[in-house]
């Protein structure tokens, strides 16, 4: 099916959540109730020391997986393990893809992009690897025969943006305000603004918005506004961390996520709906 | 130098080091100050590097002397030479590039300034360069690191300035960068990020290796006025690697100058993959290359990437990366990377103290822990790059010359019974 084509008629559903949180049986049972809620792709990150775009949330996830022991080879058993019916995107930074050597001792990004392809991931999203630096690691997507996701930031002017466009496959990830990730209680509005750029350039990929999403009202508006689907990791994550703290049964955590799945699923449906334009909410 | 390896090819590349490695929200700001850069510092648009020069004068003290180390001459059996940046303003060489980078953002028409700050001295510099042009500034600095520099932490509020602690981690240099880029990621659109040291995207470690430029210049100039030709070697401490790269920048061309960077070896060598823990920063002399905080270079890291918790007694070599030119420039072999660990550089900062009168910061004390060690292995003429002045670093001293084999260090028993300072 792929990462794009899991873009459907339907607005899509793009959960993120950190492989390993709080421990491998725990995060596998979580990530397969967020396919059980509606997922469309999961972004499944893989956890590295110094998350530079994440905001407090995501940095508790990666420090609780490293934790528990998370390594890139584990991460790819992971992958392998897991029971999904969405297409997994591998979210993570640059060295650990970077450092990653196969028995061939190929280096660069070829081993890990084929050794994460094999294991069964669809497509990549790596926050530090800007469009001047993705050469290698296009090469290495396109020759294992998966995504590469590009970033659009509410500065990205129109030369880079075309420059991304060129570049990205599977989806566009649009990031809906300035900063590191993180719920909000609202949505920004320079995402409008980002997606009636995008909307300029014809045959453009679909446009997952993310940064700050935590209900489905949210998702729901983010559609509205013309996104082809929405990205939402610290709303999850909170769910886990909760659960974690609280020393609830792994079974509770995931049906509280499945649930959270499908109001964030249903609300980006609802924002596609045709009928009459709802009265604004605030 | 070849337009390859000198960083002025405008792409940020050092043979295959540094690069732009940050969030897409940041790159837009990198090719605005590229920009900046290139016109103002470079090509000294509206007479930027007039006023940088003119305020360097008159605001920090610059020039600094090069003087020679009378004891140390005797000692050696050599001609030592001190260039005195503990006594530009701020009391290190932060300033230099503080200054600069303060003064840029101004040009830039940018509002606010944020910056990190491991020891404290690139906080301190960064604080007083922020009131001396009328700007507001927020320093991040790692929980451990404020506890172990108070007298730095309070300089940064005096002058004005927001201290943040950053508690993630270790809490010391690399979250410090960390949390900053966060920042900056944020505010971006009205905000400067005053990066500290020669490391980070392009163009941070040509910009700032340039601003510390001052510092060669002027020593070889100094050196040949004084002496006469040039030394035969020249000797820094190196973290990231600002004070290093300042001082080596003059002298890259003169290939009979041995160039060292002395790193910190801290208690041992070697990265402890289990622990994920490095007892040392000496990321030149054992790291492997990687990627961190926006650039590719020479990184302590364990075999899946993951960069470890570094360690010095120093808190301003306490970094688990280095600038990505000092890493090409010691792959070419052109400068020798050197380290000494914790015991040496004390010895130093107490030898330097009480035969010359002069009390160094513990990231300078390496570098003079590194002459009584190896100082056969040099040249007849030796300048030496006093980076800072040990002010700061008193409690540190009191604290961790007794855990320590430091035989030159003077009796502590005034202290006893007073609990310290």
């Amino acid at each position: 099916m792929g990462v794009e084509g899991a873009f459907g008629s339907e607005p899509a559903f793009v959960p993120y959540l950190a492989a390993g949180d709080p421990s491998v049986e725990a995060s596998k049972a979580y990530v397969e109730a967020l396919d059980r809620g509606g997922a469309d792709v999961i972004e499944l990150g893989l956890p590295f020391s110094e998350p530079i775009a994440e905001g407090p949330t995501i940095q508790g996830a990666v420090a609780r997986a490293l934790r528990a022991g998370m390594t890139p080879r584990r991460y790819l058993g992971f992958v392998r393990d897991v029971d999904t019916e969405a297409p997994l995107v591998c979210m993570t930074y640059y060295n650990l893809i970077y450092q990653f050597r196969d028995e061939t001792e190929r280096g660069g990004p070829d081993a890990f992009v084929h050794a994460a392809a094999d294991a069964g991931v669809e497509g990549f999203v790596v926050p530090d690897l800007p469009v001047e630096e993705a050469g290698p690691m296009r090469r290495a997507c396109d020759d294992a025969g998966v995504d590469l996701v590009s970033i659009v930031a509410p500065t990205t002017g129109d030369g880079r943006l075309r420059r991304l466009l060129e570049i990205s496959s599977g989806y566009v990830y649009v990031q809906a305000r300035l900063g590191v990730t993180g719920a909000r209680d609202d949505v920004s509005g320079r995402t409008a603004e980002t997606l009636a750029r995008l909307q300029q350039y014809e045959a453009a990929l679909p446009k997952a918005v993310g940064f700050g999403i935590r209900t489905g009202d949210h998702a729901e508006r983010i559609v509205r506004a013309g996104a082809d689907g929405v990205i939402v990791g610290s709303a999850l994550v909170d769910v886990v961390a909760d659960g974690h703290e609280a020393g609830d049964p792994v079974p509770d955590v995931a049906d509280r996520l499945a649930d959270l799945a499908d109001e964030l699923k249903t609300g980006a449906v609802r924002g596609r709906d045709p009928g009459p334009a709802e009265p604004e909410r605030n | 130098m070849s337009s390859e390896t000198d960083g002025r090819a405008g792409d940020g590349k050092f043979g295959e080091y540094g690069g732009q490695y940050v969030p897409e929200v940041l790159m837009p700001a990198l090719e605005e100050l590229t920009d900046a850069y290139e016109r103002y510092v470079l090509g000294n648009e509206d007479g930027f590097m007039d006023e940088l020069r003119e305020r360097l004068r008159d605001f920090g003290g610059r020039p600094t002397p090069l003087g020679r180390a009378d004891q140390l001459s005797a000692r050696y059996d050599r001609e030592v030479y001190l260039k005195r940046e503990d006594l530009l303003h701020s009391g290190a060489h932060k300033l230099n590039n503080a200054l600069g980078q303060v003064l840029l953002a101004k040009y830039m028409g940018k509002e606010r300034i944020v910056a990190e700050t491991g020891a404290g001295q690139h906080g301190t510099a960064t604080a007083m360069a922020a009131a001396h042009l009328d700007m507001p500034c927020e320093i991040y600095m790692g929980r451990k690191d404020i506890n172990r520099q108070r007298p730095n932490v309070f300089r940064m509020r005096l002058n004005g300035a927001t201290v943040t602690p950053v508690t993630v981690g270790r809490g010391t240099l690399k979250e410090a960068i960390s949390e900053t880029m966060r920042d900056w990621a944020t505010t971006v659109e009205n905000t400067h990020y005053v990066i500290g040291s020669v490391v980070g995207p392009h163009p941070f470690p040509s910009m700032v290796r340039e601003f510390h430029a001052v510092i060669s210049r002027e020593a070889r100039r100094q050196f040949a006025e004084q002496v006469g030709g040039l030394p035969d070697a020249v000797i820094a401490c190196a973290g990231g690697g600002s004070n290093t790269m300042g001082t080596f920048e003059a002298f890259l061309d003169d290939e009979d100058v041995d160039l060292y960077a002395v790193e910190a070896g801290g208690s041992g060598l070697g990265v402890d993959d289990d622990a994920g823990v490095a007892p040392n920063s000496a990321s030149l002399s054992t790291g492997t290359e990687g990627v961190l905080h926006g650039a590719r270079t020479k990184v302590l890291q364990d075999p899946d990437g993951q960069i470890v918790e570094s360690h010095s007694v120093s808190a301003g070599l306490d970094y688990a990366g280095v600038g990505p030119q000092l890493a090409h420039l010691v792959d070419e072999e052109r400068v020798h990377a050197v380290n000494v660990d914790d015991d040496a550089a004390l010895e130093g900062f107490h030898r330097l103290s009480n035969t010359e009168g002069v009390i160094p910061a513990l990231e300078t004390a390496h570098a003079f822990g590194y002459l009584e060690e190896y100082h056969q292995e040099l040249g007849e003429r030796v300048v030496i790059n006093v980076s800072g002045r040990g002010d700061k670093d008193l409690e540190t001293a009191i604290e961790e010359t007794p855990n320590h084999d430091v035989p030159n260090a003077p009796d502590m028993d005034v202290f006893e019974g007073t609990g310290g300072m």
